[in-house]
């Protein structure tokens, strides 16, 4: 059956990603116009007459974009570290392991998926400052590396795995840690990506938490950053350099859905709440 | 059949405890705050208990502003985003050629720092002294006088709020969508295309019953999402909004607690409170709604 699409839908999807696109177009181009040149248009322009590296160089020297940058990388890194650690083992109790109160406990897990994270922020944060951990990554990453949610993808993943498999290693007499390790982790590897990368893109993204937490700008992350350089940046309403630390800012995270685009989007699919 | 002991605790203990401090502990905390009046940070006592921080609250003009915002920026942006996202989807769904690319295209918001990109939207949008901006331009094409979109009046503020919200939280709609009308059987459309059956007629009687959990779904989450916008406004109007009057539930509750307004962790507790009670509110109606006009395999 051969038929015909309507053009019309073309079109209608053609300006959607014109709208999605524009904001990203506008962002690059502006990131290499320089100061004066932007500042001499009235009616701005939709393309660069004379492009320049000198905002990037602004955005790395005049203002800590480096910092905020590496503070970034280490806050994603070791919380999405601590936080595969805590929930594998947790999830691989609740799949495997037979003990005491498991299905009652599971239930608790599951009712606490439903707390909204605005209601527990007061008290951590009360918390967080007396431990005297404000402005520490340790502040910052604590409350941060368990999410039940992804306990229970895990545990769903973890339960798939056949029984026999795992009465077999215990005839080997192999330990439960190492079974983990060498089967059930190898069998579930998709999920524990898709789980990895939803969390990356989470810790890239944060705001709110980094912010109640942090003052000091030693220890910003990028989306705190992005907000000190626009309200105290560079001294001046310099638009181009502002852009181009917003460039440096999205592309690691682009980078990572271009390469791992089918994943990320299955991922959203089962656990993205984003919208 | 293995052992039945206390073994298996110790693979939960991580996780028991950091939810035990971090959610379970300031969960019931937070009741208990937004009860205590008159709430000490420093010696960590107060008066007593009462209802006085949530009659506070309900009287300060920041919160009712920010309350009539959430509830403007929702009532539009949720059905918009929804029907524009089933719109789109069923566009792609009927193409063929560049569907993997519009999928790619449509999916870039979601990886995306909201603040970032929510200075380029400031950008497009505001009027300085020297330049009407880029979206000001493309509206006197049209003949319509410029506004200031970013500190100009209500309207406009609101107007570039929702755009921008809609905008973000597009992706994660198109693609569940998207979903949904890939894994409707091809059968029932075969069977209506015989019997003759107009192409609206398929769509009301076939398509949208047959995805109806997943607009649902989209619709319970777009509530609950909305009513927690927050960094969206912040990248838009900066980080004063009560000074942008352009403040949202949840960031009133962060100003009470920290920021120029804030110290005040009681009040921040009893809005708190009062916005979970507004979204479990409507979530409990999106619900009993769904279960009259959602179909369920």
């Amino acid at each position: 059956m051969k038929k015909q699409t309507n053009p019309l839908i073309y079109i209608f999807l053609t300006l959607w990603g014109i709208l999605v696109l524009f904001p990203f177009y506008w962002m690059v181009m502006t990131a290499f116009k320089s100061y004066s040149a932007y500042n001499a248009e009235f009616i701005p322009q939709l393309f660069v007459s004379d492009p320049t590296w000198e905002n990037f160089t602004q955005a790395f020297t005049a203002v800590p974009l480096g910092t905020y940058f590496a503070n970034t990388v280490i806050f994603t890194l070791i919380t999405t570290a601590v936080m595969l650690l805590v929930t594998v083992l947790a999830a691989f109790g609740f799949s495997r392991l037979r003990f005491p109160g498991r299905d009652l406990a599971f239930t608790v897990f599951l009712a606490l998926m439903m707390v909204p994270s605005e209601l527990v922020v007061i008290t951590n944060f009360v918390t967080v400052s007396s431990l005297d951990l404000r402005n520490t990554f340790l502040g910052l990453i604590l409350p941060s590396v368990t999410s039940v949610f992804y306990i229970y993808l895990l545990r769903e993943n973890f339960s798939q795995v056949p029984d026999e498999l795992y009465y077999a290693a215990k005839v080997d007499g192999t330990s439960d840690l190492k079974y983990l390790w060498k089967v059930m982790l190898p069998i579930c590897r998709p999920t524990v990506i898709t789980v990895t990368i939803l969390k990356v893109i989470e810790c890239w993204n944060s705001y709110v938490w980094p912010r109640l937490i942090t003052d000091d700008q030693a220890y910003f992350l990028v989306s705190n950053g992005i907000q000190e350089i626009r309200e105290n940046g560079f001294g001046r309403d310099n638009i181009p350099a502002m852009m181009a630390s917003v460039v440096v800012i999205s592309l690691p995270l682009i980078v990572l859905f271009l390469i791992f685009r089918k994943k990320i989007m299955a991922g959203v699919a089962r656990g993205g709440t984003k919208g | 059949m293995e052992k039945n002991n206390y073994k298996g605790w110790l693979y939960l203990l991580p996780a028991v405890l950091f939810l035990g401090v971090f959610l379970v502990y300031p969960l019931i905390d937070v009741f208990i705050y937004s009860i205590e009046e008159g709430y000490n940070t420093a010696s960590g006592t107060s008066f007593g208990v009462g209802l006085y921080n949530f009659h506070y609250i309900l009287q300060d003009p920041h919160f009712l502003q920010a309350l009539k915002n959430t509830f403007l920026l929702v009532l539009v942006t949720v059905p918009l985003s929804t029907g524009i996202a089933l719109l789109i989807s069923l566009g792609l769904s009927a193409v063929k050629k560049l569907r993997s690319l519009f999928q790619t295209v449509f999916f870039l918001p979601y990886v995306t720092n909201t603040l970032a990109v929510g200075l380029v939207f400031m950008l497009l949008f505001r009027q300085t002294p020297y330049s009407p901006g880029l979206f000001n331009t493309l509206l006197g094409l049209f003949g319509i006088a410029p506004v200031d979109f970013i500190t100009g009046p209500y309207w406009a503020k609101m107007f570039t709020l929702c755009f921008y919200t809609v905008w973000v939280v597009m992706p994660f709609k198109i693609l569940v969508l998207t979903g949904a009308l890939a894994s409707v059987k091809q059968d029932y459309y075969n069977a209506a295309r015989i019997d003759g059956t107009g192409k609206l007629r398929i769509f009301t009687k076939i398509t949208l019953p047959m995805i109806s959990p997943s607009v649902f779904y989209l619709i319970i989450t777009g509530f609950i999402g909305a009513f927690k916008a927050y960094s969206d406004a912040v990248a838009i109007f900066g980080t004063d909004l009560n000074a942008a009057g352009m403040n949202t539930l949840v960031g009133y509750v962060y100003d009470m607690l920290y920021g120029n307004a804030g110290g005040y962790p009681s009040y921040a507790s009893a809005a708190a409170v009062v916005l979970f009670a507004i979204v479990l509110t409507i979530t409990v109606i999106n619900l009993l709604v769904s279960r009259k006009h959602v179909h369920y395999n």
